[in-house]
């Protein structure tokens, strides 16, 4: 058994379980802020994280839980922070839309569509800057490239080679919004190809095979010192924000959704991982861990004070 | 040692300074290493430290902020640099949503070790959009500091100290400061405290509270007022926009019962209106007159010449408006010589 392949499942699994344990709270008015969740995602955000070295940085948007859990493996103070405690990472003034964990790589996420590509950009010119070989990674949606300041980032880092992962999340709606309403060209990569850094794309929902380009990625951008830009599929499987389905709108069939089902990332790793080991049962062991880690991380949130009021005014400039 | 130099020196030598004291330290904007030098503020630059460190870029003003953010968190000193505060306003988003609020929302974790310069222009036909200052837009925001240096001592001074802070700061320039000459510490260390007000002209009968330009006109006006009326203006510059320790102005208020503000801005919602509210709730029983405003017209800028003229309040509203004050007749001013651009700046930007 190859241990790629077990590690990518349980950080697959972590991400799933604490999305619906978040489902699972969310009615309870626990957490009191939009939650974007990454149900349907995860493969990318546990393919491209896993491949990344431990020092490379992560950058993102408010459908972060995936990324940052893939990131950083740290459930408890990120459940804090959903709970607006005090032990949260940034106690609770920050919230399901902004999780960040500098200290460990995972650096600026934001409720802004498109907010923290520039921010990514600065922090690999950084890095170039410093010769310190850092990679930044930031992840954004297929609404993203409707905004200026995205194709400003792609051109100012293939003008100066940074060292730099644009990872197009592509789920085909912005919001509520189909692509094809939104844009005049065919292809997002396909205009992507005609600037000077590497493109990758894929359709596929397994974990590894977006690992496995990622790691392709990473080894030709060093070696060439061009930008990398990855175009990878999704579907989104709840709202653009909240817990629920929303496939009665009409604004999207579910027969879509029933289509990538089949192919949901967990399950398939799961199924993968099963053949291979032939023993479900090491499997559900593994998996109980996990939900044990995440029912532990929550209840001690739950039990955790909130920060005192004066903790309003601190940090508003440094001190 | 002073040493007198113009206000386009002292901002050049304060980022030299920074840049020789700290690696980190990087200068770069629309053209500023072009032949032009932001007007000569950045001269010498890329030639002393290569264009790694000193180097112009696209027009993508957003991306850019949001470079100097990235490169800010990442253990840089970005120092970015627009010829036009007019221009800033394309950095909003990065401005107001991202740089000023990162530190607060990562409850420290985050420093944002960034300067942005920005000069406002006018006359010679700057009009709408080549002539803002937008200090009252920026003061608003929690999380930003605002300083608008008038004296080159000033510009080196504050300069250098928003290089050395670990907070985003915003440096507005007054395009007709370039040239104005003053003495300025040698010193390469020297540097002002962001937050404190310079009494510019001692005084006791009036407090005049100006910003940046109007600090030069009302300078003007209360030679005037002194002469013919025999009234003494004491004069108060601010400096710093956000933040402000007021004791100094208070203090002023308190000792002559009156003030006028004379803002760099529009009126309504502008810096003169916090000011006013800050000074009455603080002076309430020792003012002897309301306190009164100039500030910009409520319209964008005209670009003609006759319109731009009373766009923009002078000496001569500012001796009018105390003459008002204490119900004195109106001088004839007919004689006098006001500063006239002119003489300085024939255009074209």
């Amino acid at each position: 058994m190859n241990n790629i392949s077990l590690n990518l499942y349980k950080k697959l699994y972590l991400i799933r379980r604490a999305e619906e344990k978040i489902r699972g709270i969310y009615p309870h008015d626990q957490i009191k802020s939009p939650t974007h969740l990454a149900i349907g995602e995860e493969a990318i955000a546990v393919g491209v994280c896993h491949a990344l070295r431990k020092t490379d940085q992560v950058f993102g948007t408010y459908r972060n839980h995936g990324i940052y859990l893939a990131k950083t493996d740290d459930p408890y103070p990120f459940f804090a922070e959903l709970l607006g405690k005090k032990t949260g990472l940034s106690e609770g003034k920050a919230g399901s839309m902004h999780i960040m964990a500098p200290e460990k790589g995972f650096m600026v996420t934001s409720a802004i569509v498109a907010g923290t590509i520039p921010i990514a950009l600065g922090a690999a010119f950084a890095n170039q800057y410093q010769k310190n070989n850092k990679l930044a990674t930031v992840f954004f949606g297929d609404g993203a490239v409707d905004e200026g300041v995205f194709w400003e980032s792609v051109n100012f880092a293939c003008l100066k080679k940074l060292p730099i992962i644009f990872v197009c999340e592509d789920n085909s709606y912005a919001i509520h919004s189909h692509i094809k309403e939104r844009h005049g060209y065919e292809s997002i990569a396909g205009v992507i190809s005609q600037f000077d850094c590497l493109v990758y794309q894929s359709e596929t929902t397994d974990a590894e095979e977006i690992f496995n380009l990622t790691k392709k990625a990473i080894k030709n951008s060093l070696k060439l010192h061009k930008p990398v830009f990855m175009h990878l599929k999704y579907y989104r499987y709840l709202q653009h924000v909240g817990i629920n389905q929303d496939f009665n709108f009409g604004y999207r069939p579910e027969k879509e959704f029933k289509k990538w089902l089949k192919l949901d990332p967990i399950n398939l790793q799961r199924k993968k991982i099963i053949k291979r080991l032939k023993n479900e049962a090491d499997i559900i062991k593994i998996e109980k861990k996990i939900d044990k880690r995440i029912n532990e991380s929550i209840k001690l949130a739950q039990q955790d004070k909130y920060p005192e009021t004066k903790a309003l005014c601190t940090h508003v400039f440094y001190e | 040692m002073n040493k007198l130099i113009t206000y386009r020196q002292a901002i050049n030598e304060a980022m030299r300074a920074g840049m020789e004291k700290k690696p980190e330290v990087f200068v770069f904007g629309l053209d500023v290493a072009d032949h032009v030098k932001i007007f000569g503020s950045t001269a010498g630059l890329v030639e002393k430290f290569g264009s790694r460190r000193c180097f112009g870029t696209p027009l993508s003003e957003e991306a850019m902020t949001g470079l100097a953010l990235g490169a800010a968190i990442n253990g840089l000193h970005p120092i970015h640099i627009h010829i036009r505060a007019d221009f800033l306003l394309l950095a909003m988003n990065q401005i107001v949503n991202m740089i000023s609020s990162l530190h607060y929302l990562t409850s420290g974790k985050l420093k944002v070790p960034l300067t942005i310069r920005a000069l406002i222009g006018r006359g010679w036909g700057q009009g709408a959009q080549h002539s803002k200052t937008a200090q009252s837009l920026l003061a608003h925001i929690p999380g930003l500091k605002i300083i608008m240096p008038t004296t080159p001592a000033d510009a080196k001074g504050l300069l250098t100290r928003a290089i050395g802070d670990r907070s985003p700061v915003i440096c507005l320039e007054h395009r007709w400061l370039y040239d104005i000459q003053g003495y300025v510490p040698d010193d390469n260390d020297f540097s002002i405290p962001i937050g404190e007000p310079n009494i510019l002209r001692k005084g006791k009968d009036v407090t005049i509270v100006a910003v940046q330009w109007m600090n030069i006109e009302a300078m003007k006006a209360a030679e005037i007022l002194k002469s013919r009326h025999g009234i003494e203006a004491e004069i108060v510059d601010p400096r710093t926009i956000k933040p402000l320790n007021y004791s100094k102005i208070f203090k002023s208020v308190m000792k002559t019962g009156h003030c006028l503000i004379v803002d760099y801005d529009w009126f309504y919602c502008g810096f003169s209106a916090e000011l006013a509210a800050q000074i009455s709730s603080a002076c309430f029983g020792k003012l002897k007159s309301p306190i009164e405003r100039l500030a910009f017209a409520e319209t964008p800028c005209p670009t003609t010449r006759p319109l731009e003229d009373v766009f923009y309040p002078n000496a001569v509203d500012i001796i009018r408006s105390v003459e008002e004050k204490f119900n004195l007749s109106k001088s004839n001013l007919s004689k006098e010589s006001f500063y006239n651009y002119e003489n300085k700046f024939k255009g074209p930007f």
